[in-house]
């Protein structure tokens, strides 16, 4: 169980000082929900670096290895046939097949990492019963920090959000 | 300040605008994209309906037309021992082009930051889809036996051979089907943020657990926006390379042959540059309807039309020199079937199709010249109608012209369609409609979370 406060706002030039104040006043901050990619906050938040790139590579070059390997099996070693005395690793004929195959294969792992390091698919998700969070995939923007301990604390982050421009703000324990 | 000063000091250009004025906010796009979909009784769908109707009928035709091909062979169409390739092979080219554009805008324009794509992507996208799966049928029913298609693919068989990884046919095989596959991936992966703001916005349980289904469960948090970025971008620098040597293949089809007037280098760059080309005029096209059908004004406007057609003038130059360059090599190559070839494209059987072919993709488009027209959507729509016919017959004399006028005079002759021919083009294009009608009709046609981000730059 992790207790969260959501600050919600409603125009992305408030939402984005108001995660760099609050940055910068030492509150945690877990994640942010918008409707559209705002790098400003995103560098706010430690995120991992994502692999998706890497495997992409990997996924591609194995492929077309592979795919030219096949090529060179089946015309040089399986299957020779000569034709009019022309070489059997026709390598600038045989070079569509890895290119194509590659670049699909890449695309494909690249998919499957963004699945796998968005967490998706999961049709259920503890925020998604939060009132209002339905606004974050169309026009509002959405702050997510761990909620402090104290009511002290709790009603000092209250009116620091309030002060920056949120249009509400809740308490969820997800 | 000195007055040369005053003189050179730039005056910073006027921002272009991408969007109008009631639709700068956030929640005006979401509107003006859901409400064709979530609130269908602010629409007529008369002329949607109409639409399904006839491209409904077409799309039986053209089922209709494959039966016929299937069970009696490809005799049923024009072609003959001279005119081995017909109506079926340029329209495979003709589909091919028309598909390569999504990819060219979502991907080049992408990774070159023309913010414009962003109102216009989604949908050019779905072209791309629907157009290479059609264009990928059309090799196949020209087979003869199509029911063998899969000995293009290498499997362990009883035959104990091997696909011919030397032929065209092979390549057109690997790049058509990673094409397709790669498309689908792109434009999906570019569909999830928005069947999210689906699922948010239903109004029915049920829409809500389809396009929640489809979402995968997307909430726009800060780590899959960054994945969601690193993907996307990454497919676009893939897409570009793909998409190229895709059109790039459908020229070596030709330009692998020896014959004459297909055996140029030229052909992979100058079958490249005619896809954008038509695939531009059809985004065009597609363009004008959805902004029409669903009075998107607001997001698709008269910016968006004048900078396509900038684009579709720069290509038609980029034609034209083409052409001249291929009658420059006839002519100075000196050889005889090459120079006999081109005096037959000017004044052979086919002459009155080339004229409207130079006409339609190389002098209208000059009219693109003309701010006005550029900023005409009627003017830029039927130009565009034009640049597409002019496409088809391109494709259509390319193939015809070569094959009926071969090496070996006694083997001339021509090619006549047959009313299985016509079917099978013109039923093509209703299977095309239907689809793109069914897609606007379930999935937000303009890509909402890009224009937001757009709007949001741009400010209210």
């Amino acid at each position: 169980m992790t207790a969260l406060l959501l600050a919600q706002f409603a125009e992305s030039a408030r939402f984005v000082e108001a995660a760099r104040r609050a940055k910068s006043a030492d509150y945690r901050l877990v994640d942010a929900f918008t409707p559209f990619p705002v790098q400003a906050v995103h560098e706010l938040l430690d995120q991992r670096r994502s692999h998706i790139r890497v495997v992409m590579f990997i996924a591609g070059i194995t492929t077309a290895a592979l795919a030219y390997g096949l090529e060179y099996f089946s015309a040089v070693i399986d299957y020779p046939y000569n034709s009019g005395g022309r070489p059997l690793d026709a390598w600038p004929a045989f070079m569509l097949v890895p290119f194509a195959t590659g670049i699909l294969l890449a695309a494909i792992a690249g998919f499957a990492t963004f699945l796998i390091e968005c967490g998706l698919p999961r049709l259920h998700y503890a925020l998604f019963a939060v009132e209002g969070f339905e606004h974050a995939s169309q026009d509002q923007f959405i702050l997510a920090l761990e909620k402090p301990a104290g009511d002290g604390e709790l009603q000092r982050a209250l009116d620091f959000f309030r002060g920056a421009g949120a249009v509400a703000i809740r308490e969820v324990d997800t | 300040m000195s007055l040369a000063a005053i003189r050179t000091e730039p005056t910073p250009p006027e921002a272009v605008r991408w969007t109008l004025p009631g639709a700068r906010s956030l929640d005006a796009v979401n509107e003006l994209v859901t409400a064709p979909l979530y609130e269908r009784q602010l629409w007529s769908w008369k002329a949607w309906w109409l639409a399904a109707a006839l491209s409904g009928a077409l799309t039986a035709g053209f089922l209709v037309a494959v039966y016929v091909v299937f069970t009696r062979g490809i005799g049923v169409w024009g072609v003959n021992t001279s005119t081995v390739w017909g109506f079926a092979i340029a329209d495979y080219v003709w589909w091919i082009g028309i598909g390569n554009a999504g990819t060219l805008i979502s991907s080049m324009l992408l990774l070159m930051r023309q913010k414009w794509r962003a109102s216009t992507n989604r949908f050019a996208e779905a072209m791309t889809l629907f157009a290479a799966t059609i264009a990928g049928i059309f090799p196949i029913i020209h087979l003869g036996r199509p029911m063998y298609f899969y000995w293009l693919t290498p499997y362990p068989n009883t035959m104990t051979v091997w696909p011919q990884w030397r032929s065209a046919l092979i390549w057109d095989f690997w790049a058509i089907l990673s094409y397709i596959l790669f498309s689908l991936i792109f434009w999906y992966v570019g569909l999830i943020p928005d069947l999210a703001t689906m699922r948010d916005r239903a109004r029915s349980k049920f829409a809500a657990t389809a396009y929640g289904a489809f979402a995968l469960g997307w909430r726009g948090s800060a780590r899959h926006w960054q994945a969601y970025e690193t993907l996307h971008l990454a497919l676009a620098c893939l897409g570009v390379p793909l998409v190229v040597s895709l059109h790039s293949v459908v020229g070596m089809d030709f330009a692998a042959s020896l014959m004459p007037g297909w055996q140029e280098t030229i052909f992979p760059p100058y079958f490249v540059v005619g896809a954008m080309y038509s695939g531009f005029a059809m985004v065009v096209c597609l363009a004008a309807m959805v902004r029409w059908g669903f009075r998107q004004e607001g997001l698709i406007t008269i910016a968006h039309f004048d900078v396509m057609a900038k684009v579709m003038l720069m290509a038609s130059i980029v034609m034209g020199l083409s052409y001249a360059t291929e009658w420059f090599n006839a002519w100075y190559g000196g050889d005889r079937p090459d120079r006999s070839l081109v005096i037959f494209e000017f004044t052979g059987s086919y002459a009155p199709m080339f004229w409207a072919l130079l006409f339609c993709n190389v002098i209208a488009p000059q009219a693109f010249w003309i701010a006005a027209v550029r900023r005409s959507v009627v003017a830029v729509f039927v130009v565009s109608i034009l640049i597409n016919i002019g496409m088809w017959l391109e494709r259509i004399l390319i193939v015809w012209n070569t094959l009926s006028h071969g090496y070996l005079p006694s083997m001339w002759r021509l090619f006549i369609p047959t009313v299985w021919d016509w079917l099978t083009t013109i039923g093509s294009l209703g299977l095309f409609v239907l689809m793109f009608l069914v897609f606007v009709r379930f999935i937000p046609a303009i890509s909402m979370h890009e224009v937001r981000k757009l709007v949001d730059e741009e400010g209210s």
